[in-house]
């Protein structure tokens, strides 16, 4: 033991061992009363690394070729041993990125915690979401299906709808004239490499600024404010605890229950479906042929719906960036006294259910064929989505609020 | 912090046991991670025996056949090249193939193999795996003056008799590998399966 | 706790209502498969290699693997599956080359390894069921599940016969009467009422052994997946159990 204390003392003298693990673990103070929604943070970064574990081991039999991409997918499935549960790890593990990050999402939404102080930490927040997205995006070309091909190439053509420049930087992200073995090798080299370094490297600052600033918690009520001194420190504030050891098996309880909904759908409902891995994926892509209703995975549907809902190809994308905009200048629209919705009114308590409900109605509305009255219906949720943001500066002001406590709320 | 009020006894335990559950789920998980990376099934394919035609093999001749993606030497020996090879036991490392590694133990004899004539080695040197060359005796270029034919390494210099015997003073350690192998019929030989029966 | 059931149950009524019909507007019949009876997909496996084989390809499927899951040895293998192949570690290739598939069909028949995934077991079946005289098409046959199939009914012969179809005049929307396929009848031809009706019966028996088997080769590891599945769960539990009591003995402390 003492061996052991010694090279410890050791590499503290060269490196910030214990320093670290003291600001970032054992004495980083979080609020005492996390409630079921801040399991999210901690699940995503699991998820994170269960995607670049798997990721690493598909690499290592996956051909990013056109000509051999679909079939080392199988062959993955089939001929490596094992290679069916690391893919369907991954490609759930997909979904599951977005399910946690959306919640984790709606969780800030609920809190308020993009409010002063953390605008910075929900904007780093935000551009890991964007990052997510590129990277869901350009792993779904890599199977080289039917979906795999044709979402690709809409989600292109978009770019095509930039004035001016347009179709020639949609030509020179494909680098070729569809989409094809060159747009295959480029997404390949940025799923695996570029995108998971730029991930990584956010996930580091998101984790450093939030820790600088310390935790929101459900009452919105900053516990640095509040009287100092715990069983554990004089000088801490009283409401907060040691996040080691009590958040951290508070975190292990959460992703065992994680695993258990994961594990779940891995093993009995891997194609979930087909919300998770689209029927039409399993036929090789074909550059001449469209499947009769192209879609993006579920997590991209909303979005998509926005797209469509505009009859107009450039505002259509303008809309669509903007859907994505609102979310990052978020800390600024909203006026309201209070960051919790614990003591918002009704007001913001009803312009957050229509979002959601806004928001889960896109996503539908993004799988299913646009008919004439979809469209309609998807026009309405989007004048809801925009309005959510645009009139928040109005409506969070008249809100009549209810007076925040000094304390954090915990029933033992 | 204080202590007081703490069962330390019941927290070290379900520490403990917490920790010893959550290593074995981890040791179950690097299972898969660990056994996808074994040859795939279409390695294993690949990998199947081979069976290789002996027929027109001329003595004095050799052919080489692919197995598991390496060179497999089938060498025809003359009657003069059989009586040559108890001569060389002094030269040798391993005379008498004691490193049981090197061959099946059917071939664990002075020809090292199932049947005198011929010769059956995987052609890659048991120095740092280059494929040795083939030289008869008399040939352009043979390693030495009384050189009675065999393989000879263009990397390092290792010599090896028609047995695949290793010669002393060379940097291979051991004799070259003999595959398992087996004849369907006098004019047919199965690499890569064992010989059952015969010693 | 009630927050998490609602989110829940959110889930699941968003999953079961499909992303996308894949359908062509006919009426699904339901097969319920059987991946469990090794007999079973033996009979399927034997009736893919027969008929199917001929022109199509499995080339993700090989047929060491079909021995080790369908419990048959290679000397099996050998006698009863494999007929243009020669090792048993060789994918179930066709046994018509491109050339031939390009001058007969004008296209080469798609590869079948994955079928079962792309179009579903209820489709399969209701595709081989399907299969009508049509004269105006280059095989003699169409079928309802795929208008305008480009392949002829290679199982006519297991189902005693092409079926004639049977219409009825219904009024569309637009007014005018419109002629529809009202169902298929296989010919009786000169069968016994009792032996047509088991024709029929075997006949659909073998279809679903035939889908069962397409099923299986799709996804192989759905053999093991199951079972492995549950004791994952089952271990998960416990570290869950475990882990509860954990957090509950820490969180003493927090008041």
């Amino acid at each position: 033991m003492n061996m052991l204390v010694a090279l410890r003392d050791w590499v503290d003298a060269r490196i910030p061992l214990m320093s670290t693990w003291n600001d970032h673990l054992a004495q980083y103070y979080a609020p005492k009363n996390f409630n079921f929604w801040y399991y999210f943070g901690s699940l995503a970064l699991l998820v994170f690394v269960v995607q670049i574990l798997t990721g690493i081991f598909l690499t290592m039999n996956y051909k990013p070729d056109a000509a051999l991409a679909f079939a080392s997918v199988e062959y993955i499935m089939r001929d490596v041993e094992w290679g069916w549960l690391i893919r369907y790890l991954h490609s759930t593990g997909a979904s599951f990125f977005f399910i946690v990050v959306y919640l984790h999402m709606f969780r800030g939404l609920m809190y308020g915690s993009y409010r002063k102080p953390r605008e910075l930490l929900w904007i780093i927040g935000m551009l890991l979401y964007l990052a997510l997205m590129a990277e869901a995006f350009m792993g779904y070309l890599l199977p080289w299906g039917q979906m795999s091909f044709w979402g690709a190439q809409v989600i292109i053509s978009l770019f095509g709808a930039i004035p001016f420049v347009g179709d020639d930087l949609a030509l020179w992200i494909r680098g070729d004239y569809v989409i094809a073995d060159a747009t295959l090798n480029r997404f390949f080299a940025f799923h695996v490499i570029l995108v998971p370094f730029i991930l990584a490297g956010l996930v580091f600052v998101h984790i450093i600024a939030l820790h600088e600033v310390g935790s929101n918690n459900p009452d919105g009520v900053e516990i640095k404010k509040g009287p100092k001194g715990n069983r554990w420190s004089k000088d801490k504030p009283a409401d907060g605890i040691p996040f080691h050891p009590y958040y951290t098996v508070k975190d292990i309880m959460g992703v065992a229950a994680f695993l258990i909904i994961f594990c779940s759908v891995i093993f009995f409902y891997p194609e979930m479906g087909g919300w998770f891995l689209e029927k039409d994926n399993f036929i090789p892509a074909d550059p001449l042929k469209t499947p009769q209703h192209i879609v993006p995975l579920w997590y991209f549907t909303p979005f998509y719906a926005i797209l469509r809902a505009i009859p107009d190809k450039l505002w259509g994308v303008v809309a669509m960036g903007g859907a994505i905009f609102c979310l990052f200048v978020l800390p600024w629209l909203d006026r309201s006294p209070v960051k919790s919705i614990r003591y918002k009114g009704i007001i913001f308590k009803a312009a957050l259910a229509v979002f959601v409900i806004s928001f889960v109605a896109l996503g539908w509305l993004g799988t299913q064929p646009a008919t004439p009255l979809l469209t309609n219906f998807a026009r309405l949720f989007t004048a809801l989505y925009f309005a959510f943001f645009i009139l928040m500066p109005l409506y969070s002001v008249m809100d009549k609020t209810k007076p925040e406590p000094d304390r954090v709320t915990y029933n033992h | 912090m204080s202590t007081e009020g703490v069962n330390t006894a019941r927290r070290r335990f379900l520490i403990a046991a917490t920790t010893a559950v959550g290593a074995v789920g981890a040791g179950f998980v690097a299972v898969p991670f660990v056994v996808s990376m074994q040859p795939s099934a279409k390695a294993q394919a690949a990998g199947a025996p081979v069976e290789v035609d002996i027929s027109k093999l001329e003595p004095g001749q050799k052919l080489t056949v692919e197995w598991r993606g390496k060179p497999v030497w089938v060498v025809h020996r003359t009657e003069q090249q059989l009586a040559d090879l108890p001569s060389l036991n002094n030269l040798l490392r391993d005379p008498n193939s004691e490193v049981a590694t090197q061959q099946p133990a059917y071939a664990q004899n002075p020809t090292r193999a199932l049947k005198d004539k011929y010769s059956v080695l995987i052609g890659i040197c048991t120095h740092l795996g280059c494929s040795p060359s083939y030289v008869l005796a008399g040939d352009p270029g043979q390693p030495t003056a009384d050189w009675k034919g065999g393989f000879f390494c263009p990397c390092h210099g290792s010599l090896f008799d028609l047995a695949g015997r290793v010669f002393q003073g060379v940097p291979a350690p051991t004799n070259l590998v003999v595959p398992p192998y087996t004849y369907l019929s006098d004019t047919r030989i199965l690499v890569g399966v064992d010989h059952q029966g015969a010693a | 706790m009630k927050k998490l059931l609602s989110f829940l149950s959110a889930c699941v009524f968003v999953i079961s209502t499909a992303p996308v019909s894949a359908s062509e507007g006919v009426q699904l019949m339901h097969i319920e498969t059987n991946l469990k009876d090794k007999a079973t997909l033996q009979e399927g496996a034997k009736i893919f290699v027969n008929y199917c084989l001929n022109c199509h390809s499995a080339e993700y499927m090989r047929f060491s693997r079909l021995g080790k899951d369908l419990g048959l040895t290679d000397t099996q293998l050998k006698e009863n599956l494999m007929f243009a192949t020669q090792k048993v570690g060789e994918p179930l290739h066709t046994a018509m080359s491109k050339e031939d598939a390009v001058r007969w069909f004008g296209v080469v028949p798609p590869d079948l390894s994955v079928v079962a995934r792309s179009r579903g077991t209820d489709w399969l079946y209701t595709y081989f069921m399907s299969f009508y005289k049509d004269e105006s098409r280059p095989w003699g046959v169409n079928n309802l599940a795929f208008k305008d199939v480009g392949m002829p009914h290679v199982l006519w012969e297991l189902q005693g016969g092409v079926a004639e179809p049977q219409y009825k005049t219904e009024m569309g929307a637009d007014g005018h009467e419109h002629k529809i396929i009202e169902k298929l009848v296989v010919p009786k031809g000169d069968l016994s009422d009792e032996a047509y009706r088991q024709k029929q019966k075997e006949y659909q028996h073998a279809v679903a052994n035939l889908v069962s088997f397409l099923e299986y080769m799709g996804e192989p590891a759905k053999l093991q997946r199951y079972d492995l599945g549950a004791k994952v769960l089952v271990f998960l539990f416990i570290f869950l159990l475990i882990s509860y009591l954990l957090k509950k003995e820490f969180w003493k402390d927090v008041e």
